[in-house]
């Protein structure tokens, strides 16, 4: 059978644990809870002027949530606020939330789209990180 | 004897569902079970012949609502073993322990304690601590064994004489562990406590005896036991709710209504402010007379050895734990597992895509994936109407999750 949701990329994403941990002197942390499910997102960002120079993220939750976290942590290095809402756009885009089409690597999401209930599993990680940023 | 399950599959007619080219192998009716045409037919009669207000209009069509309301209360009253006036009907089990904790709480001290258990439902907890924010009551706590049942070999020492109730799940929405009522009853008499029971799990398996169980008040939700949503029932001893104010006022549960003074109806229309849910309650009167038509010492059976291949299945899988009692004593339908390496999600979602419906998460019972360490766990929970058709696509997906995520 095939499994139209867990295609190759996303699970990949999930398991290169890109950014998984902590970071060792951060300047913010959050945790984020999804009441629903109970997955929790935890980041680590090191802001230095204004931009992301570091950020590390744990997560108690789906594959979905492990791979959004990923893919987050290997585009954010380098970005402001400002710049982490357009990788959130992006990640919209290919739940299809917005109009659009998403780059990579967030394209890999567009496989959830037909699955709404999955939709803050991958948004999960992008709220964590603005609440890290606030 | 031989169970008949072809017979009782041909009774609901979603079972014949095809979704994207696969059938519907449904095991998630610990969340919600699914409704027989009897009970369909029984709503849209009503609708169709007899949709009026009830205990208000003398018009006929009004007569009918209210024959077909109070027969509906017969009927669960008989299912439980109980008179009909000992039985509310509520908006859903959460709500009928809302009323419990808001009426009968009513009648408790800043002091008196109530004892709950570490795997109760969420709606066995959080009302309680509503009470608690609002008349000071203190909550204690039973913790439960390694293999998900409440350590009742701890209830001499939480039973305390300020302890006014103790309220437990009759059978675990998890863990599928059955509790002894019996010791709780001899705990809770000890002290003069009442004992409250959460039936929504324990209720869709068959006609009870809540006066020989020697509680004092009992909740389960229509849904789960084959009747519409929006329903719940709530039993309590004549004695309590003669004494309990009550929980929501309106219409229909009054006396007398005077801007100086107002005084309640009697139970159980004191309990039913407003227009009560009159198509759903006649549906789950209709789901007690279709339960209650089944042969449960075959029906039974059937789902514990449907359990039983559910068990012996997932333990040919690498990586595959059980929470819960390993065997077929005390315990109920329900069976919860978590798979190494994959998220309970993960699992239910490729679960999905083999026509298999399971519950993953923490199921409502946050303080018991705490007390386990777990972010969840998946959740097969079985019906008379199951066959090993569904176990089988249910293990086949679970081989799959398990080759293909991690």
């Amino acid at each position: 059978m095939s499994d139209e949701l867990y295609q190759a990329r996303i699970v990949a994403l999930a398991k290169s644990r890109a950014g998984a941990g902590k970071l060792a002197a951060p300047t913010k942390s959050a945790r984020r809870d999804n009441p629903l499910c109970g997955d929790r997102v935890t980041i680590d960002v090191k802001v230095e002027d204004g931009r992301i120079a570091g950020i590390a993220h744990q997560v108690r939750g789906c594959l979905l949530c492990q791979a959004s976290a990923s893919a987050l942590a290997s585009t954010a290095v380098g970005r402001d606020a400002a710049g982490v809402a357009e990788l959130r756009h992006d990640a919209e885009r290919a739940i299809g939330r917005e109009e659009g089409k998403a780059h990579d690597p967030f394209d890999a999401f567009e496989p959830v789209a037909n699955h709404k209930s999955r939709h803050e599993c991958v948004l999960l990680p992008f709220e964590a990180l603005k609440d890290a940023l606030s | 004897m031989t169970f008949d399950v072809a017979a009782v599959r041909r009774q609901f007619p979603i079972l014949s569902e095809i979704i994207d080219g696969r059938p519907v192998h449904y095991l998630d009716n610990g969340a919600s079970a699914q409704t027989p045409l009897a009970v369909i037919d029984a709503v849209r009669s009503y609708e169709l012949t007899s949709r009026a207000n009830v205990l208000r209009g003398v018009h006929r069509l009004a007569e009918r609502a209210t024959e077909l309301y109070e027969t509906a209360r017969a009927d669960v009253a008989k299912f439980l073993g109980v008179q009909p006036m000992e039985i509310v009907f509520t908006g859903g089990c959460t709500a009928a322990i809302n009323l419990v904790a808001y009426s009968y709480g009513q009648l408790l001290k800043p002091g008196d304690r109530i004892l709950l258990s570490e795997l109760e439902h969420h709606s066995n907890i959080v009302p309680w601590q509503l009470l608690r924010q609002r008349s000071g009551v203190e909550i204690d706590m039973i913790p439960v064994t390694t293999d998900g049942q409440i350590d009742l070999g701890l209830l001499t020492e939480l039973v305390t004489p300020k302890t006014r109730l103790i309220s437990l799940a009759h059978v675990s929405n998890v863990t599928g562990a059955l509790i002894d009522v019996r010791k709780v009853v001899e705990a809770a008499k000890s002290v003069g406590a009442k004992v409250m029971l959460d039936g929504a799990q324990r209720a869709p398996h068959g006609p009870l005896d809540l006066k020989a169980l020697g509680i004092d008040f009992y909740v389960f939700a229509g849904h789960k036991a084959y009747g519409p949503n929006g329903v719940g029932v709530l039993w309590a001893k004549p004695e309590l709710l003669e004494a309990m104010p009550p929980f929501h006022g309106g219409g229909s549960m009054i006396g007398r209504v005077t801007f100086a003074e107002t005084t309640w109806a009697p139970p159980p229309r004191r309990f039913e402010a407003g227009t009560p849910p009159i198509g759903p309650a006649i549906g789950l009167g209709t789901a007690c007379n279709w339960m209650a038509a089944l042969d449960w010492t075959a029906a039974h059976d059937h789902e514990m050895g449907l359990v039983q291949r559910v068990l012996d299945g997932l333990q040919e899988i690498d990586g595959t734990q059980i929470l819960g009692p390993a065997s077929l004593q005390n315990r109920y339908p329900v069976v919860s597992f978590m798979l190494d390496g994959v998220h309970p999600h993960d699992v239910a979602q490729t679960l999905d895509s083999f026509g298999v419906a399971v519950r993953a998460g923490h199921h409502c019972a946050q303080p018991l994936m705490d007390r386990f360490d777990l972010d969840g766990t998946t959740r097969v929970s079985i019906a008379p109407y199951n066959d090993n058709s569904d176990i089988d696509a249910l293990l086949t997906g679970v081989r799959y999750a398990a080759k293909t995520l991690r």
